[in-house]
């Protein structure tokens, strides 16, 4: 169903992504930039090559469903959705506008293609879990992949869904857990009097999670396109269990400056900055020559 | 004055939603493990296949509902309206209301008559909370006979929808000729001194005890209305016009349930003098039924006594 595109090419669509996120947020003023930065892969990966969608008809009812749980990252998923030919790229410049089908986090009323509205944290998911049970209970072979941040992990109904679609064995439920290692504001470093952020959770200490809650888990770079694709791709296969594929990320992915500092969850770039960040961006000379 | 007593709402919920499911195969119920007290047990019994408990977590039952809704499902979500209206409100505001997905919310345990639970289980301000959100549908049904027709009404309805299901059994103050319609008030009794306006099975009470208040030389009507939203304008317009007395009592806050919808409308549209009878802006606490009733002033008996006094006040106020 998707385009068999080359891993140079995938990775070209990746820096793409992250231009028009920047850009759009810039031009928005307003909306968010560490988060999505650092979900460009996955979401490459899966409407580039993962998931069976057909951007011609968003409804067709054997799709796979895919929703962003964690919401505020919605320009990331615009920015895929619009490479993809869900709609036309121009769009992006009305991210956050007034009357806008890009709402600051998704609409399923406003825009074709999205499967939920999202936005208020852990309960994306929680759908994705109904849409899961659904499927098994109708006999539909389709998947559902739910994108959850990790300090969205913090939320109670996260932990709600995940005993549940374990106690169901939802195999065809997918969470992709973008695991950048800062949220919002983040815990504080108590000992220290410097305002240090720690991470919702460390290391590995996620991914033991969701095992402890019966789930597979997978964990990988999730800026290596290439463990991306195969995690996801086997995420499909495993059986008898829900399967968390828990990416480890960097927050502001690809822009120098704004990589692990978590004053850029929602910061608007300056114009020089806005320059800089599409500079660090732009295809190697030889690529963005050939295009 | 005295009624055959009828069978428990939720009962009447229980076997309606089994008969509803044998001709209809998108419905589900999801429960959140209070199935034995909701009657979502007498569903699963009929149909274990579409019953599908989902443990305690409610903000994450009502995520799977909407997220079956997609799939063409008609889940039925069942849990205490506590629980259902204030322990899930964000999954109720941001995946049920402001999709407009077909889901539907029933609130069970409502009002007073919890089961001895006390106030951590009384919710009185569900039907507040729930019709100030945009989509929503909110109804609360008198008795048996009217519960059943809610439920396979807002079955066929398309969209977001909150019943709220009684546990007592009550009297019944519908036949069988009665006909249910969503946003339709039922003038249950004519009368010319003052309409008491009220819903649920409050509405039982409060006929009881516009029986007594004829006794009394007091001649009022009833207007039940069991869709507090969208709520019947021209019903209670027309009854205002009629008497210009609207007294308003309900097993709910005095703040912001049918008293505020009433009140809200009628200000805007045909202003008469709006009185509120309810819970008086309080928690609830455990007791046995019957003195929970008398306390909180929603007897048969009490209601007579308070609506005596606002319309002895009102005739001394207007005569001086």
């Amino acid at each position: 169903m998707s385009p068999q595109l080359s891993l140079g090419e995938l990775e070209a669509l990746a820096r793409r992504t992250r231009r028009e996120i920047v850009t759009a947020v810039a031009h928005a003023k307003g909306g968010h930039v560490g988060g999505p930065l650092s979900a460009v892969e996955l979401l490459t990966a899966l409407y580039f090559r993962v998931l069976r969608i057909r951007p011609d008809e968003p409804d067709w009812p054997e799709r796979d469903r895919f929703i962003l749980s964690k919401g505020h990252c919605s320009i990331a998923l615009y920015a895929v959705m619009a490479l993809r030919g869900y709609f036309p790229l121009e769009e992006l410049s009305s991210f956050d506008a007034i009357d806008s089908r890009l709402q600051g986090h998704p609409d399923m009323k406003a825009l074709p293609g999205l499967d939920m509205s999202t936005g208020s944290l852990g309960l994306g998911f929680g759908a994705g879990v109904g849409i899961s049970l659904g499927a098994k209970l109708s006999g539909q072979q389709f998947s559902t992949f739910v994108m959850v941040g990790d300090g969205e992990c913090n939320e109670g109904a996260i932990w709600e869904g995940a005993h549940v679609a374990q106690r169901y064995a939802l195999e065809n439920l997918v969470a992709v857990i973008d695991q950048n290692q800062l949220q919002q504001f983040c815990w504080r470093d108590r000992t220290s009097v410097e305002r240090l952020p720690l991470p919702p959770y460390n290391g590995g200490e996620l991914a033991r999670r969701w095992a402890a809650f019966g789930w597979k888990v997978l964990e990988i770079d999730g800026h290596d396109m290439t463990a991306v694709i195969e995690a996801l791709e086997a995420s499909r296969q495993l059986q008898g269990a829900p399967v968390a594929v828990v990416a480890h990320t960097v927050k502001g992915k690809g822009v120098s400056f704004m990589e692990n500092d978590y004053s850029w969850h929602s910061r608007v770039p300056t114009d020089e900055e806005l320059r800089q960040a599409l500079a660090e961006l732009a295809d190697p000379v030889a690529l963005s020559g050939a295009r | 004055m005295s009624f055959p007593l009828g069978v428990a709402q939720r009962q009447a919920f229980g076997e309606t939603m089994a008969s509803l499911a044998q001709d209809d195969a998108r419905i589900l119920v999801l429960d959140g493990d209070v199935g034995s007290s909701t009657g979502a047990s007498l569903f699963e019994e009929a149909h274990p296949e579409r019953y599908l408990q989902t443990g305690i977590g409610e903000q994450n039952m009502v995520a799977m509902a909407a997220g079956l809704s997609t799939l063409g499902f008609v889940p039925f979500v069942t849990t205490f309206s506590c629980f259902a209206v204030a322990r899930a409100l964000d999954s109720v505001r941001v995946l049920v209301a402001q999709t407009g997905l077909n889901v539907k919310l029933i609130g069970g345990y409502a009002g007073l008559l919890t089961g001895m639970t006390g106030k951590t289980h009384q919710m009185f301000d569900d039907v507040a909370i729930m019709r100030s959100l945009p989509n929503m549908t909110v109804i609360a049904p008198a008795d048996e006979v009217e519960a059943r027709q809610v439920i396979r009404a807002v079955a066929a309805l398309e969209g977001p929808a909150y019943v709220q299901i009684i546990r007592e059994p009550s009297p019944v103050l519908f036949g069988d000729e009665y006909r249910f319609e969503i946003g339709k008030a039922v003038m249950v009794r004519e009368g010319s001194d003052a309409t008491l306006v009220s819903t649920g099975a409050e509405s039982v009470r409060v006929y009881e005890a516009a029986a007594i208040l004829a006794r009394r030389g007091i001649d009022v009507g009833v207007l039940h209305v069991p869709t507090v939203k969208p709520i019947d304008e021209d019903a209670l317009v027309r009854a205002a016009t009629t008497t210009r007395f609207m007294i308003t009592i309900e097993e709910q806050s005095v703040i912001g349930g049918l008293g505020g919808a009433v009140a809200e409308l009628l200000a805007d549209r045909f202003p008469v003098t709006v009185k509120r009878l309810g819970i008086r802006d309080c928690f609830g606490e455990s007791g046995p039924n019957d003195l929970l009733l008398d306390k909180y002033r929603l007897s048969a008996a009490r209601v007579a006594e308070d609506v005596e006094t606002l319309f002895r006040e009102r005739v001394t106020a207007t005569t001086n």
